[in-house]
């Protein structure tokens, strides 16, 4: 992408369309997938959570996706689709249990959220690195990389599969936009103005593990992209979430994209992984936030 | 139009209303008083679908509440509530705009009749100029006329008002029951209002109902109900009855 060599797109030698078509393409693709899926997500669990905090790393969620990501590949690996349909699961069970651990008699409040994220996510972690004893020193290296959000694996497979869930899961939260509207100014409110809370919440907990879970699966846990790109989508659009999710996935692609640039050449020829970048972005962010609310 | 026969509500052990009925007539406003933990709050809220009686019954038109959907039961009850503050930068328009909600499809935007429907309530509300204020840049009183106005704006001919005058001045409180009378008087709609103010009460509800514990302690027109006999009974207060000299309605003052 920033070689110093020009080049043309229809005079490519063998080993030069090889890079572009087999390696950087799907990878770019693949960011921008799991960009995507990882800002719509945020988007949703925000506006459904009431809390501009959620997020899929730091909720636990994407944690439960990764240990069901490891679980398939340490126990089922010669089944393909084992891995994003444990990850999906993974991150299912994870909302849940996040979701249930914040519920308290008064409601939900941020800090309660964001604790039972921290609990849920460090439990994960730790039964994520046990699981890596059984690894083999080569497999456990790929695995510490993917671990941090890595997307120098991208497969065409990969790509297409996170590519459905994307599509899937933005169609799925864009037709709830309007019910999460009133979901971010109340569930009391939501449900006396006509919303089916119950269904409304299944759909947004179902399709940001879908898109979690294909994204985690493909390339790990990129972090912090649900909380940075959500929050500055809304600084230049509102709140509308029927403008907010759709440009989600449009900036969480772009961010992802140029995240990963980043990580592949800022200290060629060695890489960083992507979500190391989003973390340095995100984290600051993520304070900032905190103190504002 | 919403009928009420004969409910208990309770959240576990213990019955937090008993026996209550409530017939809500178009054109006529109630008025719901009790001391704290009377269960008004609880009553409203079964009134419109949010927590299921015990036994008895709720229709709306003749038809049983619970087997309505949940959009269907908002075309027609509106609720006016305490609002919480939102942590996101929601305008305005855009809150009293979630009243139309259950007029659009999924993907759907609002249509102009929503906008207009909600830029008139807003108007009726003494809000003009708030469309493009957020909400979290709101006085309590302010808020508490967005609420009214979303309210409003549904069009819904049940309104149910939990202490909507609770947070208004004077002029503010006089408007907002003005404004829950017209849509009663002009287009047939029905209100139930929680005060604690017995006066506000008497000058604007049709019919005023006390409740004690749960139970419904005495209901009838405001001059019937508010008697010194009542007043002690339910909110253990002396009182002195008069008339309002401007508009004849019985009038009370707490003896301290």
């Amino acid at each position: 992408m920033f070689g110093a060599e020009r080049l043309s797109l229809f005079d490519l030698n063998e080993q030069q369309s090889s890079i572009l078509y087999d390696i950087r393409l799907p990878r770019i693709m693949l960011g921008a997938c799991v960009g995507a899926s990882l800002a719509v997500a945020g988007a949703g669990l925000q506006s459904l959570l009431r809390n501009p905090l959620a997020e899929p790393y730091l909720l636990g969620v994407s944690n439960g996706a990764a240990l069901g990501t490891m679980l398939a590949f340490v126990f089922f690996e010669s089944f393909e689709f084992s891995r994003p349909l444990l990850a999906f699961a993974g991150a299912a069970l994870a909302m849940i249990a996040v979701y249930r651990m914040a519920q308290s008699r008064a409601g939900m409040n941020v800090e309660r959220l964001v604790l039972s994220g921290v609990i849920v996510t460090t439990f994960l972690s730790s039964v994520i690195v046990m699981l890596t004893t059984l690894l083999d020193a080569a497999k456990l290296r790929s695995f510490t990389f993917w671990l941090l959000g890595d997307l120098s694996q991208a497969t065409r497979g990969g790509v297409y599969l996170s590519f459905a869930a994307v599509i899937i899961g933005t169609i799925i939260l864009t037709s709830q936009a309007r019910a999460l509207n009133l979901m971010m100014i109340g569930e009391r409110d939501a449900f006396d103005f006509g919303v089916e809370v119950s269904r409304v919440r299944l759909l947004v907990f179902g399709s940001a593990s879908l898109v979690v879970g294909a994204a985690v699966a493909a390339s790990g846990s990129v972090g912090y992209v649900g909380l940075i790109v959500p929050h500055l989508v809304r600084l230049s659009v509102g709140s509308d979430n029927r403008l907010v999710v759709p440009f989600s996935a449009i900036a969480g692609a772009i961010f992802v994209v140029l995240a990963d640039t980043i990580a592949r050449t800022a200290i060629a020829p060695r890489e960083l992984p992507v979500g190391a970048i989003t973390a340095l972005v995100g984290a600051p962010m993520f304070i900032y936030l905190l103190r504002r609310n | 139009m919403l009928d009420v026969r004969d409910i208990s509500v309770g959240y576990g052990e213990y019955d937090v209303l008993s026996a209550v009925s409530v017939e809500m007539r178009p054109g006529r406003i109630i008025g719901l008083l009790g001391a704290n933990g009377a269960g008004k709050t609880t009553l409203i809220r079964t009134l419109n679908g949010t927590l299921a009686p015990r036994s008895g019954e709720i229709t709306l038109d003749g038809r049983p509440l619970e087997t309505m959907s949940r959009r269907e039961v908002a075309r027609n009850i509106a609720v006016v509530a305490q609002e919480n503050e939102t942590r996101f930068p929601v305008t305005v328009l855009e809150f009293v705009l979630a009243g139309r909600f259950v007029y659009g499809n999924n993907f759907g935007w609002e249509t102009e009749k929503d906008v207009d429907l909600a830029r008139a309530a807003l108007s009726d509300c003494d809000l003009t100029f708030f469309g493009q204020r957020p909400m979290n840049s709101l006085s309590g009183g302010e808020r508490q006329r967005v609420v009214l106005a979303r309210a409003l704006a549904t069009g819904a001919r049940v309104l149910l008002l939990d202490e909507p005058t609770a947070n208004l001045d004077l002029a503010h409180q006089a408007m907002m029951l003005r404004l829950v009378r017209e849509r009663c008087r002009e287009q047939g709609a029905s209100a139930v209002v929680i005060t604690h103010d017995l006066n506000l009460a008497a000058e604007f509800a049709d019919d005023v109902i006390m409740l004690k514990a749960g139970k419904i302690a005495a209901k009838g027109p405001p001059s019937e109900v508010l008697t010194n006999i009542n007043i002690k009974n339910v909110f253990d207060v002396d009182a002195l009855l008069d008339q309002n000299p401007s508009s004849g309605k019985v009038r009370v003052t707490a003896v301290y």
